[in-house]
């Protein structure tokens, strides 16, 4: 087949963001605008397919196909193409993306109707996975970046899509301007290493800068701040430590915006881009160690905010910066393949979790505070039953896909030397089943805590429909990663593994074959996951009063993670303050005024005091005039005698 | 016989010489529009001389141009000098200094 189909897969989206977006207000019927858009992706989706089946047909050394479509910059030697590769990890990514990606558009049919801006969504929409393709299909990192920026563009109109609305302190449009600065920060560090690229390497496309890389020796500073800056992007686009803050508020967008970009697919732009540098990270194993001490930081880190916080979209936020840190440990370790095979099985349960916390939001009309919710078990059973599944998947319960992903991270890590962010990475896990169990309960079970008024009605069929196949995928998702310790193929790793041979080849070899450590960690990990299920269904089901008699006595710590280590207030304080002062009162008060507007200003007065002393000259007397011109004229004639 | 050249140049620079002390020393706005015209014609003696004792047409020529320039003169000068007295009603150039800031 074409390989050129792909360059279809990338425009589909953009047309039906054209046809949304320009002819959308004229568009009468939801359906035919909510179809559009749905087809376009489902179009991108089918050839994502058919590009699959094919690399599937050929020997793995070959599965590295790259189709070149046009010249778009040439700066001095440097050339840059409109190029997509197409190899195992962005097919891959691009079937994520797309399948995903559909699903939540169909969803969104459903979730959306009766929007004034239904027709607005779907182009945002639309124009996300546009640009989300460029991101993965990328041949070289300015197109890569072209798409980094696209989706960060989409992230901040659709966080802000509901513009008119309050949103905690501020509105809408206030997170949305959170999200789109903290992620200039990374934006910022992503160009410093593009630049540092150019230097190095004189290319950008990923083929001859990693050929070149392959050749150079480990520990190589270049490479060191090459890698340092593209992860500093990293955490900026994918939420970690410490440019997460945005993540969270990003909640003020519609649920599906949630599912599709705050947690399924563009956060995880930022794992897919270190591991498409795999091996320029290999060749930096300070980077290795700082992207795996960030990654199980963030891990712990968000999974204790999440314990105690009451906005069902909080929690899922808070579970996704920790899963996020979860795939960044992955690729700290060098376990590349299972960092990859975690945003795999992710955006399966991750997506499930959200649009199935959106039916609710859906049902009780708006409410998002799980204090107020409880027994809607009865009330929407189907989407009881797929949260349920989505909250056993993240929480690690065998043989769902979460399992499988997670315990490969963990296994990486210990096996690679790692004992401690191991460790870390444990307690994380027993955290993250605590607090999924606990909002499953809070919202589910129980006795009911809304208002009588309201008759919860379970889901529209689109949105069923979706719950129920992203269910299916965070049950079966995890069977192409089973380790061979279980017995599985590992189909993943094999897969993945000839875009990460070079990255391996330069990391050490972790030991194959049967460690019975494995086992005994496997088991570990699983018990510790139950532990947290059995707990907060004990403390919040059965014997009442546990957690306030906990939030009681341990107060100031339960107030410090209420207010999320008031890492918010930090960054007011301690960078979003001086710099709004200093703009204000030293760069706009005293140097655009005081200096600039100054030295502008007498410069002026200056000329004017000048002319007002020079035109005294002017006496507008007649007889002067022509008194002095005649001495002009006798002198100038006095001079021409002279000569 | 003709008349040296010397002598026409000599009632030339005499004209010329009163025409200069008209413009500097009178008050009166047409005298000194007369003066002016007086040193107009000093030059013009002086080219006719000039032709007449080199055997060239050149300086009658340009002669020709002065004495239209002149005329076209006289006629904006005149005019601006019944404006001025219009708005001022005298001529006396000393009363006259709205040419400043």
């Amino acid at each position: 087949m074409p390989h050129e189909l792909v360059g279809l897969a990338v425009l589909a989206p953009l047309l039906g963001f054209l046809i949304n977006g320009l002819a959308g207000s004229r568009i009468k019927r939801e359906a035919v605008s909510g179809w559009i858009g749905s087809a376009a992706v489902g179009l991108s989706f089918a050839i994502a397919v058919a590009l699959f089946v094919d690399l599937l047909g050929r020997p793995a050394g070959e599965r590295t196909i790259v189709v070149t479509f046009l010249r778009w910059i040439t700066v001095g030697s440097v050339d840059v193409w409109f190029a997509y590769l197409i190899d195992p990890l962005s097919i891959l990514m691009m079937l994520i993306v797309t399948g995903v990606g559909f699903l939540i558009h169909v969803y969104s049919i459903g979730y959306m109707h009766g929007d004034p801006g239904f027709w607005r969504f779907f182009a945002y929409l639309n124009l996300f996975i546009f640009a989300m393709l460029n991101l993965i299909l990328a041949d070289n990192f300015l197109l890569l970046f072209l798409g980094w920026e696209g989706v960060g563009l989409c992230s901040y109109l659709l966080i802000g899509f509901w513009y008119d609305r309050k949103f905690e302190k501020g509105t809408t449009g206030d997170a949305a301007k959170k999200a789109f600065i903290v992620n200039r920060i990374g934006d910022f560090g992503f160009l410093i290493g593009m630049f540092l690229i150019v230097q190095t390497f004189g290319t950008l496309s990923f083929q001859g800068v990693f050929a070149q890389a392959a050749g150079m020796a480990a520990g190589t500073p270049v490479v060191l701040w090459i890698t340092l800056a593209l992860f500093l992007g990293a955490t900026g686009k994918s939420a970690q430590i410490p440019l997460f803050v945005w993540l969270p508020d990003a909640m003020a967008g519609p649920t599906p915006v949630s599912a599709l970009i705050h947690a399924a697919t563009m956060v995880t732009a930022g794992v897919y881009m270190v591991a498409r540098c795999s091996i320029l990270y290999a060749l930096a194993p300070v980077t290795m160690d700082v992207v795996a001490i960030i990654g199980a930081a963030t891990a712990l880190f968000a999974a204790t905010i999440g314990l105690v916080q009451n906005d069902i979209k909080k929690v899922l936020a808070y579970s996704t910066i920790s899963q996020l840190g979860y795939m960044f440990l992955g690729l700290g370790v060098g376990a590349f393949a299972a960092g990859i095979f975690h945003v795999m099985t992710h955006a399966f349960f991750k997506a499930l979790l959200f649009l199935g916390s959106g039916s609710v939001i859906h049902a009780l009309h708006g409410e998002q505070d799980i204090r107020n919710m409880g027994g809607l078990r009865h009330h929407l059973p189907l989407t009881y039953r797929t949260f349920l599944v989505g909250a056993l998947a993240i929480a690690g319960i065998p043989p769902l896909a979460g399992f499988f992903s997670k315990d490969e991270i963990l296994w990486k890590a210990f096996s690679g030397g790692h004992p401690a962010l191991w460790f870390v990475g444990l307690l994380g896990a027993a955290l993250t089943a605590f607090y999924m169990f606990r909002l499953v309960v809070l919202t589910f079970e129980g006795e009911k805590r809304w208002d009588a008024t309201k008759h919860p009605h379970e889901a529209p069929v689109t949105m069923a429909a979706v719950l129920v196949i992203l269910a299916v995928l965070s049950v079966v998702g995890g069977f192409v990663g089973v380790p061979a310790s279980l017995g599985g193929g590992n189909a993943i790793e094999h897969w993945l593994e000839p875009v990460f041979a070079p990255a391996a080849g330069v990391l050490l070899e972790a030991p194959h074959g049967h460690d019975p450590v494995e086992y005994l960690l496997m088991a570990l990990s699983v018990a510790v996951a139950a532990g947290g299920i059995v707990l907060a269904r004990k403390w919040y089901l059965r014997t009442r009063g546990v957690p306030e008699e906990l939030a009681r006595r341990w107060k100031p710590a339960y107030t410090i993670l209420l207010n999320k280590y008031y890492v918010d207030e930090l960054y007011d304080a301690g960078v979003v303050r001086p710099l709004m002062g200093g703009s204000e009162h030293l760069l706009w008060k005293r140097l655009d005024v005081g200096v600039i507007d100054w030295t502008v200003n007498a410069l002026a007065r200056l000329v004017a005091w000048i002319g007002s002393m020079i035109r005294r000259v002017q006496t507008g007397v007649t007889g002067s005039y022509m008194f002095i011109f005649v001495l002009g004229v006798v002198a100038i004639l006095g001079w021409l005698l002279l000569l | 016989m003709s008349v040296p050249v010397a002598y026409y140049l000599g009632l030339s620079a005499i004209l010329f010489v009163i025409g200069v002390a008209g413009v500097l020393t009178r008050r009166n706005a047409i005298v000194v529009f007369m003066c002016i015209e007086l040193m107009l014609n000093a030059v013009n003696l002086t080219l006719i001389a000039f032709s007449a004792s080199l055997g060239s047409i050149t300086g009658q020529a340009l002669v020709f141009f002065a004495m239209a320039v002149a005329a076209a003169e006289a006629a904006v000068g005149l005019a601006i000098v019944i404006a001025l007295f219009r708005n001022k009603q005298t001529v006396n150039i000393d009363d006259i200094n709205v040419l400043k800031w």
